[in-house]
């Protein structure tokens, strides 16, 4: 059922909703992610919460001039115009007034979505028992989508991508370093206003699929994703925008297998899985990978302090540093040192004299700040500087037990 | 002089003083508030060609904030910036910036040839792609400051000496004639210390200005042939040898240093 859902065989409606939402994610993964490196994602919310009074002002405003209230195109313009008032009240808040900008998103973001209500309210109590269906905005609704809308998505989403691939360079640069780009001649305030009007658009062109709650998922989660794996920001965007495709695709496919399934949460539930399983296993940020990094340095650490030990003819007692310097041969069962522990241990205390002797040294002393116990002496002086050192401490001595 | 050049634009038929239409960077009038009290006030600053000039002045002087209005990166709320005597705007291309590396987050996703591509951003603009010949010069930039071989790097991997050096490349990169730079030396070992001085030495060889915000006083005569001391006004300003004195240095740094340091740092002046 799912392998059929995935390959696009269930029917006209789950298909046109999987390419949707596929071409959403992919939009919306990309473009969210210069949000993420700007450190600006919460506006994000603030402009999708900020679509829902547009939207009830729209279906009264249609309704009004004698049309259907429903109609999609003006839904969404309203949507556009009153996500773009909420970002400006953001702006101004956080420009004009002592508000940090979170106080400035909390602020907008409920006074918008309670009109929002309100709104939405009045338009239930009005249509008198006819079902305005605002309300599949709020969470997204893919029951009875059309081929129309399905266009629409695609050709949205593909708009916004290239416009975000065309403005990357500008927008990373000011992303990175505001201060830089202003003096380059990138102006930093209309590439911020550039990025946030990309992200009110993917907005607008996901509410139907996702609802406005749950858009910032599908902005925000990809770019997060795609940081445990590439350390260079457009490898990140083009990664994003793969989990966000993947992310739409699945989720689509997913919620066809069964009529009751809610598209939009189970879209924003397989982003959070794709995140959950980078941050176990991706190489490098990842938890996995910072675990075993970690035990890798206390094992030298151990084995280090170990030999200083063994090199300075005291006891080892910790039970760790002692299975590793087993481990490694450096002692019998029965914790004797063995020749290999003793040459080592005399390579060791070595270092450490070598190291005092930079400490002392007139010329030297300043790379000595280096010295943290564990960095390799041959790694900060020049194999001249060592020869020198050497040539005043003498060669290695003999470790006794 | 002030006096005779209230506005920077010259009306017609008025002529822009040599002073400020030959020099690499004049600041007239300048002053920038955060909120209502001025960061710095009414300052005039006028760059030697081909000279490499130091700000100096105590903490929360206003000399980073100077060079930040100067670029345009905060608005003076009076003043113009005049750069080889036309506005900022049409001179961008002519100038190099290196922010204090606190400035940036280096987390951030980038590598440190990323970065100083970063200086090319000019020439590459929206679409051109990236060649071999534009990494060959941020190449080359890297390797003028010691740090080609850490190319690949994620920048948050880097001790802050080569993090600074980074941003020192990004700024050759920009292959400008009028180099600002905030703090170059700061929070830097020795050897990024001494790869940086030789560097901005190259560059006034090349007929280069420097000017440069700076916090060592101890090395302001070494390094520096102008010296600008600013406390939110100007102070002076001048060869090292003219405007680097006790006096100068009591007055812009009121009593934050004892007067036997002020007399050791003239008297050590070569």
């Amino acid at each position: 059922m799912l392998l059929d859902a995935l390959l696009l065989q269930l029917g006209y409606n789950a298909t046109l909703v999987a390419l949707g939402a596929a071409s959403l994610g992919v939009a919306a993964g990309a473009t969210g992610t210069f949000l993420f490196l700007r450190k600006r994602s919460l506006v994000s919310d603030a402009i999708s919460h900020a679509t829902l009074p547009g939207i009830g002002l729209a279906f009264i405003v249609m309704v009004a001039l004698g049309g259907d209230g429903r109609w999609l195109p003006g839904l969404l313009a309203g949507s556009a115009l009153s996500a773009l008032a909420g970002l400006v009240c953001v702006n101004w808040l956080t420009r004009n007034t002592r508000l940090a900008e979170d106080a400035a998103i909390g602020a907008v973001l409920s006074v918008f979505f309670g009109a929002g209500i309100v709104i939405l309210t009045i338009i239930q109590t009005l249509s008198s028992g006819r079902q305005a269906g605002l309300e599949s905005f709020l969470l997204g609704s893919t029951a009875g989508m059309l081929f129309s809308d399905a266009l629409t998505l695609a050709i949205g989403g593909a708009l916004v991508l290239a416009l975000a691939l065309v403005l990357r360079r500008p927008m990373i640069q000011v992303a990175f370093d505001p201060g830089f780009a202003e003096t380059t001649g990138i102006s930093v305030s209309r590439t911020d206003f550039l990025t946030m009007t990309l992200v009110m658009a993917i907005t607008v062109v996901g509410l139907k699929i996702v609802g406005l709650i749950m858009i910032v998922a599908l902005l925000i989660i990809p770019a997060v994703t795609a940081r445990f794996w590439s350390n260079r920001a457009e490898h990140v965007v083009a990664l994003a925008g793969l989990f966000g495709g993947l992310a739409g695709y699945v989720g689509a496919a997913i919620s066809a297998t069964a009529p009751a399934l809610p598209t939009g949460p189970i879209i924003v539930l397989i982003g959070f899985a794709l995140f959950a399983a980078s941050l176990l296993v991706a190489p490098g940020r990842g938890v996995l990978a910072a675990a075993w990094r970690y035990r890798r340095f206390q094992q030298r650490l151990h084995l280090r302090q170990g030999l200083i030990s063994l090199a300075q003819g005291q006891p080892v007692y910790e039970r760790l540093t002692r299975r590793l310097l087993r481990r490694e041969g450096y002692l019998r069962a029965d914790n004797v040192i063995t020749d290999e522990g003793r040459a080592r241990a005399a390579t060791v205390l070595r270092d450490e004299a070598r190291w005092q002797a930079v400490r002392r040294s007139d010329s030297l002393a300043l790379l000595a700040q280096q010295d943290d116990g564990m960095t390799d002496i041959a790694s900060v002086l020049t194999s001249d500087q060592l020869a020198e050192i050497d040539a005043r401490i003498g060669g290695p001595k003999a470790v006794t037990p | 002089m002030k006096d005779a050049m209230p506005e920077l634009v010259a009306e017609a038929g008025q002529q822009i003083p040599d002073a400020v239409s030959h020099s690499p960077l004049a600041i007239r009038g300048m002053t920038v508030s955060y909120g209502e009290e001025p960061a710095i006030f009414s300052i005039d600053l006028t760059a030697e060609p081909g000279a490499m000039t130091a700000i100096i002045g105590p903490n929360g002087a206003g000399k980073s904030t100077l060079l930040k209005a100067a670029l345009g990166i905060v608005r003076p709320l009076s003043g113009a910036a005049m750069v080889f005597g036309k506005p900022l705007s049409k001179q961008r291309a002519h100038i190099a910036y290196m922010p204090q590396r606190a400035s940036v987050d280096w987390d951030f996703p980038t590598t440190v040839i990323d970065v100083a591509l970063m200086g090319l951003s000019r020439e590459l603009g929206l679409l051109r792609p990236v060649r071999a010949r534009h990494k060959a010069r941020a190449l080359a930039c890297l390797d003028r400051v010691g740090m080609a071989e850490f190319a690949d790097r994620q920048i948050g991997q880097l001790s802050g000496g080569q993090q600074q050096r980074v941003f020192l490349a990004r700024a050759l990169a920009q292959d400008a004639e009028l180099y600002l730079l905030d703090e170059p030396f700061a929070g830097v070992d020795a050897a990024t210390e001494r790869a940086i001085i030789d560097v901005l030495k190259q560059l006034r060889a090349e007929g280069k200005t420097v000017v440069a915000v700076h916090h060592d006083l101890s090395t302001v005569s070494e390094y520096f042939e102008n010296v600008f001391l600013i406390n939110r006004r100007r102070i002076a300003e001048g060869p090292v040898g003219t405007a680097f004195t006790a006096e100068n240095l009591q007055e812009a740094y009121g009593g934050r240093l004892a007067a036997g340091q002020i007399e050791q740092l003239v008297l050590g002046r070569a």
